[in-house]
């Protein structure tokens, strides 16, 4: 919390820069996302379960099929997205100077950005695999 | 970084042991003790309360032990009846009114503190400053368009009882300082008492500002800070559920805009 030693008015500080308007798509998203991957996280661990035994030709086999590919890669979408949104809050809660609360809530971003996209390129590579 | 520590000037030492009184059904307890004028970090005194000559409640005790033992001893009270919020504190490791809390409802020694994460004024008396502030910027007043009417604003039945539960509210902040996320981030987050009032006024039938006032609440930090800790709902001296109240105007939000 950042304690204002000027000689503002209690509610000039209260008002601050007024409210941004934003939030609600943020609150929504992370809902959205929690509900999305219960069926896909779901599918995505029975994959894994379904292959525990399995050759690398088998699963590249199973991933030919664009609809196992596409679920996969939705689900990855769906639980990286709700990583980052959930992050966020984490770091809007304690890092309250500009500086560090900024350049960790850039590399949040690239982080769960970068994750999803080595994991897609992954799954992609597999079902285009000969 | 959030703080979560205490600074090294407010950490509280052990302070004065106050004389025993003979005899009778002695209780303990342990105040939080702070003067701004000494330049001394906080401690805490230990006092004994013949609970025989006392009246049941945390507040008797208080007001007996500034009467009879250390006319000092510095805290707020004015209905000792639970309506005016004045005695709220920390006991036992609940924020409450100091007037609602039965002495024997503690059980061991009775430890009272200010309201947590607050400035201190003096002893058990925390500077709401803020707090007010904070209920100002929500305009907890009936706005209107339509030119008044002649008798009254009508309110169907139905419409009045959308307020149960809400128009309780004393702002007594056992609630807001009870929460965590008003802990770090009490200047940008609203807190629980003042979004409940802020739901009092959207929820009011008669009030043509909804709008607005949502208008006014949306934002990271003024309502979504909240995330349904629910210390709020388990602190509140009057039984009411402010987490409730913040989910109804997150679903106003999201109603809105889908």
């Amino acid at each position: 919390m950042i304690i204002d030693p000027g000689m503002k008015t209690p509610l000039k500080k209260v008002k601050g820069f007024g409210a941004a308007k934003s939030g609600t798509d943020h609150f929504w998203q992370q809902r959205a996302t929690a509900v999305a991957n219960l069926p896909l996280v779901g599918f995505m661990v029975g994959f894994v379960i379904y292959h525990l035994n399995s050759t690398r030709a088998d699963v590249i086999a199973s991933l030919h099929h664009p609809v196992v590919a596409l679920l996969l890669i939705m689900g990855l979408a769906s639980v990286f997205w709700h990583m980052r949104l959930g992050l966020q809050v984490v770091i809007e809660d304690y890092l309250h100077t500009h500086l560090t609360k900024f350049t960790a809530l850039a590399l949040n971003i690239a982080y769960a950005t970068s994750l999803f996209a080595v994991a897609a390129y992954s799954i992609l590579k597999m079902s285009f695999a000969p | 970084m959030a703080e979560f520590a205490l600074p090294k000037n407010s950490t509280v030492n052990t302070g004065k042991a106050w004389p025993m009184p003979q005899g009778g059904n002695i209780r303990t307890f342990r105040i939080y003790r702070w003067n701004p004028d000494d330049g001394k970090n906080p401690q805490l005194d230990t006092y004994h309360v013949n609970m025989d000559e006392c009246g049941p409640m945390v507040l008797d005790a208080l007001i007996k032990i500034k009467n009879e033992q250390d006319p000092t001893l510095t805290f707020r009270r004015s209905c000792r009846e639970g309506i005016c919020g004045s005695c709220a504190m920390n006991i036992d490791g609940t924020n409450t009114l100091a007037c609602l809390k039965a002495c024997d409802d503690v059980k061991g020694d009775v430890r009272i503190y200010p309201l947590p994460h607050m400035p201190v004024v003096k002893d058990l008396v925390p500077d709401l400053t803020r707090f007010y502030a904070q209920h100002r910027s929500i305009e907890p007043w009936l706005k209107t368009e339509t030119p008044t009417p002649q008798a009254e604003w009508k309110q169907s039945k139905e419409e009045r009882e959308l307020l149960d539960g809400l128009y309780e509210c004393i702002l007594c902040a056992c609630c807001s300082t009870s929460c965590p996320s008003y802990w770090w981030n009490g200047d940008r987050y609203l807190g629980p008492a003042v979004l409940l009032q802020a739901y009092r006024w959207l929820i009011d039938s008669r009030d043509e500002a909804t709008g607005e006032r949502l208008d006014n609440l949306e934002d990271p930090f003024r309502l979504y800070r909240c995330h349904t800790i629910m210390n709020c709902a388990k602190a509140c001296p009057k039984g009411l559920s402010p987490a409730k109240a913040i989910a109804e105007i997150k679903k106003m939000m999201v109603e809105r805009m889908v």
